[in-house]
């Protein structure tokens, strides 16, 4: 008998579709001399004086597990750090948990608290991993379709419509991957008023708050009657430029980072050692390395922006993270299209704005995570692309 | 510091990238370009920008030997004019690319370049060694330039990121 594996595989994991972004990728890896605005990672290293911290700590041996939750040190670095950037208070050994990620922060906070039929309020566009994992923990994912006139925001009336007797949690995802928008408190109060008589979770992806522009990031737990409810996820990777490491961690009330360690204890046991030591010395002693690569990244923001407009793809100011999100409609091309004629045409590697939900239709996803050079080339081959199909 | 908005923004723009084109300046600086084309005028008048070149690993460029030395100076301060006459007249030499004044165990350290090494030591000998109120000289070598002005010199900057789905 033929052994056909496909017998074997579970349905909820063959029904979540192929990723939108590597599928861009795969095609580019194939081609010379493309220039890419797809890596949704910082181009640069991880400062050397955390990259040094972490070769010390394997120096001295610290090559074992550490405590499920995270060595003390660095969960009560974590506290220090919430505190002096968003006066929030969560006590180390009990609100606190170091993760692989951001991503299995997510992944562990709606396994933790998702009953089968319970629904995922989530913001579109947005980052690609909140709808599947949704469905894994036998979650409905909702998209909330955010709109480019809104500055991709979310809005109370989108919120409000969207709730039901099955709402379990809202994921907040700002500053925004795909768009690059973000929450100003007072947009934040607006949705913290519709919550405020609801029994609804609030999961805020916080990944690039330090990764803002002209104005500081606010957290919806820092509003009245949002603590409690609210689990806050962040990690190294945007803010130190330490993807690799895989470091991350969830926030919140001591009820459910207990229920959400129990999962990470099983499934992960701990947060890799090194990157953890190197993580204590980030957030001691690393706030000049954010602001340095903050000003470049605002450079280069200034500059594709600006890019984006002249060539005539709108597009709309980003004040966070380190993506743009011009609008292609102007072309009369679907994202899709555009991106794949852009690819082969004149080797430019983007994402359509599809990836990130059907409502980023008509916009494609470029990275500002680039070195200026590459950005202006890829710039000047789009503006050609552009004139080509008028 | 210069009086102009934003200086030290500025400066740091030009100091990480000269060849920028002023629009791009301009677009980074949220000023009009001939906003930031005064700036940059002002910054040279002001004596804070004094001159724009590149960051050449001259191991690269075969039609041109440069060979460098650190040289530590000691000296006799000069009544009066202490280390400022000698400093003069030790920074007039083209070969003297870096003049400092030290705190330590010697006075100056000099960078000096030249074609070869006896191009170095004839310098050394001939004009350092020998200039009233130089006490003694250490000269170093330099063997291999890891990092200059910031640049790496060795290895290469390929972006190494993978395929992933974020």
């Amino acid at each position: 008998m033929t052994f056909n594996p496909e017998l074997f595989l579970s349905q909820s994991v063959t029904n979540i579709p192929p990723s939108g972004i590597r599928k861009f990728f795969d095609i580019a890896a194939e081609m010379d001399n493309v220039i890419s605005l797809g890596v949704g990672e910082p181009d640069f290293v991880t400062p050397w004086h955390i990259r040094h911290e972490g070769v010390y700590s394997l120096e001295k041996g610290h090559t074992h597990y550490t405590s499920n939750r995270g060595l003390m040190e660095l969960r009560e670095e974590i506290s220090k750090y919430m505190k002096r950037r968003f006066r929030l208070n969560y006590d180390a050994a009990t609100q606190t948990i170091v993760t692989v990620g951001g991503s299995e922060a997510i992944d562990i906070f709606l396994r933790t608290v998702l009953n089968p039929g319970d629904e995922v309020l989530i913001p579109e566009p947005s980052f690609v991993c909140y709808k599947p994992i949704t469905q894994l923990s036998g979650g409905v994912a909702v998209p909330l379709l955010t709109k480019a006139e809104d500055n991709f925001k979310l809005t109370p009336d989108v919120l409000k419509a969207a709730i039901t007797p099955k709402t379990k949690v809202l994921v907040l995802p700002y500053p925004n991957n795909p768009t690059g928008a973000i929450m100003t408190k007072s947009d934040l109060e607006k949705i913290a008023e519709v919550l405020r008589d609801t029994n609804i979770l609030v999961l805020s992806d916080e990944i690039y708050s330090e990764l803002t522009y002209g104005m500081k990031h606010v957290s919806i737990a820092e509003l009245d009657g949002m603590y409690e409810r609210t689990v806050v996820v962040s990690g190294f990777s945007k803010a130190y430029a330490m993807t690799g490491w895989r470091l991350g961690y969830a926030c919140g009330h001591p009820a459910i980072i207990t229920q959400m360690t129990k999962v990470h204890q099983y499934a992960i046991m701990s947060a890799p050692t090194t990157a953890q030591y190197a993580a204590i010395e980030a957030l001691k002693n690393g706030d000049d390395d954010i602001e340095v690569m903050r000003d470049e990244y605002d450079n280069r923001r200034k500059i594709i922006v600006k890019g984006f407009n002249d060539m005539g793809l709108d597009c709309f100011e980003p004040q966070g993270a380190f993506y743009a999100f011009p609008s292609i409609k102007s072309t009369g091309l679907s994202s899709n299209d555009f991106c794949e004629k852009l690819l082969y045409d004149m080797k430019v590697a983007v994402i359509p704005g599809t990836a990130f939900g059907e409502c980023g239709e008509g916009h494609i996803r470029c990275s500002y995570a680039y070195s200026l050079n590459s950005i202006n080339e890829a710039l000047n081959r789009i503006e050609t692309f552009i004139k080509k199909l008028k | 510091m210069s009086k102009i908005k934003n200086a030290k923004k500025l400066v740091d723009i030009l100091h990480n990238n000269c060849r920028l084109s002023l629009e791009q300046i301009a677009t980074m600086m949220d000023m009009t370009v001939k906003e930031a084309g005064a700036a940059i005028d002002q910054l040279e008048k002001d004596g804070v920008i004094l001159g724009y070149g590149a960051i050449v690993n001259w191991n690269k460029v075969p039609e041109r030997n440069v060979v460098s030395a650190y040289i530590e100076l000691k000296v006799t301060p000069q009544r009066h004019n202490g280390f400022n006459r000698l400093a003069e007249r030790i920074y007039q030499y083209p070969q003297v690319k870096c003049l400092n004044l030290m705190s330590g165990s010697y006075d100056f350290g000099v960078t000096v370049e030249g074609e070869s090494i006896s191009d170095i030591s004839l310098f050394v000998t001939e004009q350092l060694a020998s200039m009233e109120g130089v006490l003694s000289t250490a000269t170093h070598f330099v063997l291999k330039i890891y990092k200059e002005g910031g640049s790496v010199f060795v290895g290469d900057d390929e972006d190494t990121r993978e395929v992933i789905s974020i």
